[in-house]
């Protein structure tokens, strides 16, 4: 990366969130590793699909390739199975749990 | 090799790619289509279950959606095969290359049983396995190069 820039950029503080679930939203979608997808793919795939930045994509990929998963949203069962359905069509390997 | 896709600066994308190339990917389509006609098992990998672990949701979702996912692949492979000769492509059209591409390395490399240490390459040139891992590895590259271009 570019450390050359005479203008400092300015930065942004994002709230730290590591869990997305919350009481009300109680189904969560996990995107788990596979050995195919390309990391940068599916980073791509999270920054298109939820409009995440690009730090929080790659941590979220870098959980999925590390840790075997990660929970990449969360809502209600409707709204999870459409981010199951996007996932799928971009051929992340996604599954939906209710959170207990 | 020099990048095969490139952003210019009006913000379309350049594809620099041999006739060859174009010839392939042009190939895929057909056969992905005969295969996404087939109760082929690898065709798990295309179709991934929702809920693991609720078996009558699951029937219910497939039912749902299974149709509309498989249009949508297919759509995707049409689009591929009708613009393989394009010199370039918008935004739109290149993410559903990139979703094209991404669906038959997700069949090839289920069938060559990818790990995730990565391929174990025929050492034998006549291994009959050779001619899919020189595709895979073809667009496992092409792929790399269109998510540079496209990621901001």
């Amino acid at each position: 990366m570019s450390s050359s820039l005479s203008v400092a950029p300015v930065e942004v503080k994002e709230p730290e969130i590591d869990e997305v679930v919350t009481p009300d939203r109680p189904w969560v979608v996990i995107v788990w590793n596979d050995p195919i997808n390309l990391m940068s793919y599916v980073t791509f795939v999270l920054q298109k699909l939820f409009g995440y930045s690009l730090e929080k994509a790659t941590k979220l990929m870098l959980d999925v390739h590390h840790k075997g998963k990660a929970v990449v949203s969360s809502g209600t069962r409707e709204a999870a199975e459409l981010d199951v359905f996007r996932l799928h069509e971009h051929g992340l390997w996604a599954t939906m749990l209710h959170d207990e | 090799m020099s990048k095969p896709v490139r952003r210019t600066r009006k913000g379309h994308f350049e594809l620099r790619l041999s006739e060859t190339e174009r010839d392939l990917l042009r190939s895929l389509a057909p056969q992905m289509r005969d295969l996404l006609a087939s109760d082929d098992p690898v065709l798990d990998r295309l179709y991934p279950v929702a809920y693991p672990e609720d078996e009558d949701r699951e029937t219910e979702y497939r039912l749902l959606v299974r149709d509309e996912l498989r249009s949508s692949h297919e759509a995707a492979l049409a689009a591929l095969e009708a613009t393989a000769d394009a010199e370039q492509l918008d935004e739109e059209q290149l993410v559903v290359w990139m979703r094209a591409v991404n669906e038959v390395r997700l069949v090839i490399g289920t069938r060559l049983d990818v790990t995730e240490e990565g391929l174990e390459r025929p050492t034998d040139s006549d291994d009959p396995r050779a001619p899919a891992f020189a595709v895979y590895d073809y667009l496992s590259w092409l792929q790399g190069s269109i998510v540079e271009a496209l990621s901001p």
